[in-house]
């Protein structure tokens, strides 16, 4: 997404340089451990246990029970594993794909008209309507969770790459590049690609904290991962029925949501304002 | 500026015929027969023929495709599986509580979001200004559902100030309708007000930077008139351009509001047909919400000639 402004968290990195990202790549650093060897530790949280059904947070179950007592606790662990991995893996097949596509059309013109014709179409359909459809189509699974969330995300993808590379492909090492007679693959990998990198690694992280909601929505709406795979979506969508009784249901996982969010946004932003070149040509004037 | 207008006009056309053909496409992507896919797992042989013969299932692919298109053009959008009603019927029936929620959140957020992006970048490097930028990156990390419990539970259960839960339809008074969106609405504002300020200060801080503010300060022009007469006629465009491509998260974001708050409208329709495998209903919904988001798109580069002159040379 382009919409970011410029400077953001400047204010408050002049008042305490780095804490906010400081404090956002542990909150990361515990969040992934947690989705690591929580799991090994504590199991995946499914065991039911009627007689603790809906018991509020206390020293044995840290963040209570839910309606068929398992453990929110372990279950929030459990579901970090699932979303940690919706959002990684969406970032890597949004990226592949929708920053080839990006690139190719930022340096063919052929090409740059077909891919944003379809561009164009398939950002007309609202990105969380799509992904209901495609769930609903394709069938429930981890695997069919990503595909649903990447088809949305890899227009917008390949849009910002195409306006980087449109803007690189300007720049007079290319046209020396093309002088010296270098191939255009050559071209592409060694001095195109290379120099977008910066932006790409920027759109990673909004991508990837983008997909890491659009999973706890599809969830919450009920047609996210199966009930019997822990997300933190799934265990939020658990509580919805009980929330008058039981809001820990919903609370904790929706604030170790958040946070995860929060903290990828913060360091893309500081990504951000170290790559985009809009930015960089404003310092140096 | 008519031939603007026009060619503006003319490229809604391939949008719209992509969006219709991937909806289309939809049914046909899936493993399987989609006949079998829509009769459900408890279905009979002769339940699927029936409702592959009726959806046309049994033509070849482009022939489908042909009719299918025919049919939306004359705006049919099909029957119903679950219930055999019109699908734009159905949609009719649900449109008034998106709508109303969709049009006060939008209100709502330009309200809020405008003001306060102008004023942090009026007053940038304050705290004020930090306490923005801090709240419209949580107002975008935080999940909607989250942030809608949250307000239940503090206006409604606790405060017992609003409903918890429940729409009151505009043919039960305004004042009622108003009271079962309010806390909907304000939930769905959080997102939405965080996009619109953060760019509505962004553009704002570039704005006074430029020469003319400058000059304007040199004639001696007061803050309020450097403010209203120089700064805000500037940020128009970009203000309005964020909320035309937002505009696709807000219905997004409607459809999962809609959920927390138990509201009749197109966002449950969506959900339950999917759920009962109701897939015209499914496409149905789509197309509509892409047509709003069209049109919005459409009516906000429009509206460019009408805050930029050059656009109308």
């Amino acid at each position: 997404m382009t919409m970011s402004p410029s400077k953001t968290f400047a204010a408050m990195r002049s008042a305490r340089p780095g804490l906010a990202v400081s404090l956002s790549l542990l909150a990361l650093t515990v969040v992934i451990l947690m989705a690591i060897f929580g799991p090994l530790v504590l199991g995946s949280g499914n065991g039911l246990n009627p007689l603790m059904r809906l018991k509020p947070p206390s020293a044995l179950a840290w963040f209570g029970t839910d309606n068929l007592g398992r453990d929110v606790f372990v279950r929030t662990i459990s579901g970090a594993r699932n979303s940690v991995m919706v959002g990684l893996s969406t970032a890597v097949v949004v990226l592949l794909i929708g920053g080839t596509l990006g690139v190719l059309a930022g340096y063919f013109k052929w090409v740059d008209r077909i891919v944003m014709r379809f561009a164009d179409g398939l950002m007309a359909i609202p990105g969380i309507l799509l992904a209901i459809a495609l769930v609903s189509v394709l069938g429930g699974g981890l695997i069919t969770i990503i595909i649903a969330i990447s088809v949305p995300e890899i227009p917008r993808t390949a849009r910002l790459m195409r306006s980087v590379v449109l803007s690189i492909r300007e720049l007079p090492f290319i046209t020396a590049a093309v002088s010296v007679g270098s191939s255009t693959p050559k071209i592409l990998l060694r001095h195109v690609v290379p120099n977008a990198i910066g932006m790409l690694s920027v759109q990673a992280t909004y991508v990837c904290a983008a997909a890491i909601l659009s999973e706890a929505a599809l969830s919450f709406l009920g047609v996210g991962t199966p009930p019997d795979v822990p997300s933190w979506g799934n265990v939020i969508a658990s509580g919805k029925e009980y929330f008058r009784l039981a809001p820990w249901i919903i609370a904790f996982p929706g604030v170790i949501l958040s946070i995860m969010v929060l903290s990828i946004n913060i360091i893309g932003d500081r990504l951000r304002d170290r790559f985009d070149p809009r930015l960089a040509a404003r310092k140096a004037s | 500026m008519s031939n603007f207008v026009v060619r503006r006009l003319l490229s809604v056309i391939p949008i719209a015929l992509i969006v219709l053909v991937t909806v289309f496409l939809l049914l046909h992507i899936g493993p399987g027969d989609p006949a079998a896919l829509i009769a459900g797992e408890n279905a009979t042989p002769a339940q699927i023929d029936q409702i592959r013969e009726r959806l046309f299932l049994d033509r070849p692919l482009l022939e489908q495709l042909f009719l299918y298109l025919s049919h939306v053009v004359q705006l049919d959008l099909g029957q119903s599986v679950y219930s055999g009603l019109p699908v734009l019927s159905l949609i009719a029936q649900r449109i008034e509580p998106t709508a109303v929620l969709a049009v006060s959140t939008l209100i709502l957020s330009v309200l809020i979001a405008v003001p306060m992006g102008v004023w942090a970048a009026w007053r940038a490097g304050s705290t004020i200004d930090t306490a923005l930028i801090v709240a419209s990156v949580l107002g975008f990390s935080v999940p909607v559902f989250v942030i809608g419990y949250v307000l239940v539970d503090i206006f409604a259960l606790r405060a017992g100030w609003l409903p918890v839960q429940g729409y009151k339809p505009l043919s039960s008074g305004l004042w009622n309708c108003l009271r079962s969106i309010i806390l909907p609405s304000v939930t769905l504002s959080f997102l939405f007000s965080a996009l619109v300020a953060r760019i509505t200060r962004a553009t704002m801080i570039e704005v006074l930077a430029e020469d003319y503010i400058r000059t304007a300060r040199a004639k001696g022009a007061g803050n309020r008139r450097i403010l209203v007469v120089h700064a805000l006629k500037n940020i128009g465009v970009p203000v309005v351009t964020v909320v035309g491509t937002s505009f696709a998260a807000l219905l997004g974001g409607v459809v999962i509001t809609e959920s927390v708050f138990n509201i009749p409208g197109m966002g449950r329709l969506t959900v339950d047909a999917i759920l009962t495998r109701d897939y015209p209903v499914v496409q149905g919904v789509l197309i509509v919400f892409s047509f709003v988001l069209i049109t919005v798109n459409l009516l906000v580069d429009l509206s460019y000639a009408l805050f930029d002159p050059r656009v109308r040379q």
